[in-house]
């Protein structure tokens, strides 16, 4: 029983990693990779469950579709904020205060802005796969933790695909490194940024969608995923997608055992408290160079 | 003017304000003007960390928190006395117990600079952005335990039930009124003497590059210890008197993200690198505050407050004391034939 207790929490963990994976995808290629420490993120994973929840209820079609289609909208809004964030501050050297600042800001705005339209209250998806659950053996897959996983990895390996194999994803990993060294081979850095920065807000529309079919989503949820994603963008390694992976599964394994056996109230603080280990014992992360 | 002096002017100013205040005698001023002068405690507490050495700390709401809880410790431990404590320390426990709330506020000082010194201790050697978002994880590991801690009230919240009267002051909130005006006495007093000692020359070194500051030999660890160490410290005090003003308090309201915003936004809107800043800032902001949410609503207030942080951010970033000095400047320079 104890064993069947463990297994299903180990099972429970690596699906809810998988979706860690897609919500902290975009954190470590705009902190990991862009030194852009955009802490506004899981503002724009809310904003994409609200997107994903207004067009659920009012024409019913899947979120993840949803999603899907909303990604151009995402990249565009990711455009808008990255001209800012450059005209206003990185254009003038090393300010990362009021960067922060500013992300910070954003943070906040989106959060209140979300309540002031559609209130305090919890909202969910209708979809017809929600209830269900496949069973093998004495292990048990809830579908509506299945499917966002399946998905979100999926996602996530043709991001890794797309970092090492296409021109302008190798640009990306490049422009982490040396930008300098970049315009130097008459590729223009900013540009390179600006889409590596898209890209990274275009993921939170699809985690978004996840995150409003895995559980009820109120305006203020983003705040809980603040310290897991950098938690798991800095135990991964900054810049290193398949250590993002890896440590997106480890963190879902680990919160999921303690809520099983100590109870759900302690699962946030085990992240956090990673998280701060991590930056003592070992800042470059698992996978860091 | 010289810090005796400074003192007796920033004394006499909010001994004019507590009698102008009790002149009026509408004890609304006292409910929002108590909320307004908190503000200008968190606010000039983020700016000795946040402006004078650059480094951001997204976790004043936890700092504030460490200061309620200390309070609601004590409270408890004062309630349930004769259950706790052996029967030979009861007695004596009686004759100090209910700890006076100047008490709780030194206590809470303490408790919050000593965590800030373990969380800069692990921190601070790395990146600034490490260390900003090691605040942010640090705030919900504290919540996470004071929600688990059932001594304290866990989620369920606890009661602190203030006096009704106070001897000198008569009514409770004058008297908390009254307290805090000494807290941002002692707040605008310590940030002005950091400001012009050695230390703030040295905490400027390190905002300006710290990599330089290391280089020339400047302690840039044990400085940005102190500055965490005091910074957190006002912040815990701001936080201590809190139960007895609220009368009930969750987890969820002392570690709301409100005070994490404030006092960034505060000190950021009137100016990060002078004392003068984060007061103009947080008397500014903090009033709009009170009358936005009488007037419109409490959320709208809160958007009020972001949309101006990142306006501020973005094109006067030196705040309203920079607005003002260019503009003074400029106009004192076309006066001029």
């Amino acid at each position: 029983m104890e064993f069947d207790l463990l297994i299903n929490a180990i099972i429970a963990g690596l699906m809810l990693g998988g979706f860690y994976a897609a919500v902290t995808a975009g954190i470590s290629i705009s902190f990991g990779m862009l030194d852009i420490v955009n802490i506004a993120h899981p503002g724009f994973i809310i904003l994409g469950s609200y997107i994903a929840y207004i067009v659920n209820v009012h024409f019913g079609v899947d979120p993840i579709l949803i999603a899907i289609i909303a990604l151009p909208a995402f990249y565009a809004l990711g455009t808008v904020i990255y001209q800012i964030y450059y005209q206003s501050f990185e254009k003038h050297g090393q300010d990362s205060l009021r960067g922060l600042a500013f992300f910070f800001g954003l943070l906040f705005v989106t959060e209140v802005g979300l309540n002031l339209v559609f209130g305090v209250d919890y909202r969910s998806v209708d979809v017809p796969y929600i209830g269900g659950s496949l069973t093998l053996g004495p292990m048990e897959f809830p579908v509506r933790m299945l499917v966002p996983c399946l998905v979100s990895i999926a996602m996530f390996g043709g991001l890794i695909l797309f970092m090492s194999r296409t021109f302008i994803g190798r640009a990306v990993m490049a422009v982490s490194q040396d930008p300098q060294a970049l315009q130097l081979m008459a590729v223009d850095p900013i540009k390179i940024k600006r889409i590596a920065f898209s890209i990274s807000i275009a993921t939170a529309s699809m985690a978004g969608a996840f995150l409003i079919i895995i559980q009820p989503v109120i305006p203020s949820a983003g705040r809980e995923y603040i310290g897991r994603v950098f938690a798991i963008c800095v135990l991964g390694g900054l810049g290193s997608l398949p250590g993002t992976l890896v440590a997106a599964l480890l963190i879902g394994v680990i919160e999921s055992i303690t809520a099983t056996f100590y109870g759900p109230s302690w699962a946030p603080a085990v992240s956090f408290g990673l998280l701060l280990l991590t930056l003592a014992v070992r800042p470059s992360g698992l996978f860091g160079r | 003017m010289r810090t005796p002096a400074f003192i007796l002017v920033l004394t006499a100013v909010a001994a004019a304000l507590y009698f102008t205040f009790n002149f009026v005698g509408n004890d609304y001023l006292f409910f929002a003007g108590y909320v307004v002068l908190q503000y200008i405690v968190l606010a000039t507490a983020w700016n000795i960390l946040g402006g004078y050495c650059g480094y951001v700390n997204f976790g004043s709401a936890g700092f504030f928190a460490i200061g309620v809880y200390t309070t609601i410790f004590f409270y408890t431990v004062g309630q349930k006395i004769d259950t706790l404590m052996p029967d030979w320390l009861i007695a004596p426990m009686k004759l100090i117990f209910p700890l006076p709330l100047p008490v709780l506020i030194v206590l809470a000082g303490l408790v919050a600079g000593i965590v800030g010194l373990g969380m800069g201790y692990l921190t601070l050697r790395l990146r600034g952005v490490f260390f900003a978002i090691a605040t942010l994880a640090l705030t919900v590991v504290m919540e996470t335990f004071i929600v688990n801690w059932s001594f304290v009230g866990g989620s369920r919240g606890a009661y602190v039930i203030p006096p009704n009267e106070v001897p000198i002051f008569g009514n409770y909130i004058h008297f908390l009124f009254a307290l805090m005006l000494l807290l941002v006495v002692i707040a605008l007093t310590s940030a002005r003497l950091i400001e012009r000692s050695w230390l703030g020359v040295g905490f400027a070194t390190i905002r300006d590059d710290e990599l330089a500051a290391e280089a020339s030999g400047v302690p840039t660890l044990r400085l940005k210890l102190v500055a965490t160490v005091v910074s957190g410290a006002l912040m815990g005090m701001a936080g201590a008197p809190f139960p007895y003003y609220i009368g009930y308090v969750e987890p969820a309201s002392a570690f709301n993200l409100s005070y994490a915003v404030n006092s960034i936004a505060m000190p950021m809107i009137g100016g990060t690198t002078s004392w003068v800043g984060p007061l103009v800032g947080a008397l500014l902001l903090g009033t709009l505050q009170q009358v936005a949410t009488v007037t419109i609503s409490s959320a709208v207030n809160l958007l009020i407050v972001g949309l101006l942080l990142i306006f501020f951010v973005i094109i006067a970033p030196r705040g309203i004391v920079g607005l003002y000095q260019d503009w003074f400047g400029k106009s004192r320079k076309g006066a001029k034939p």
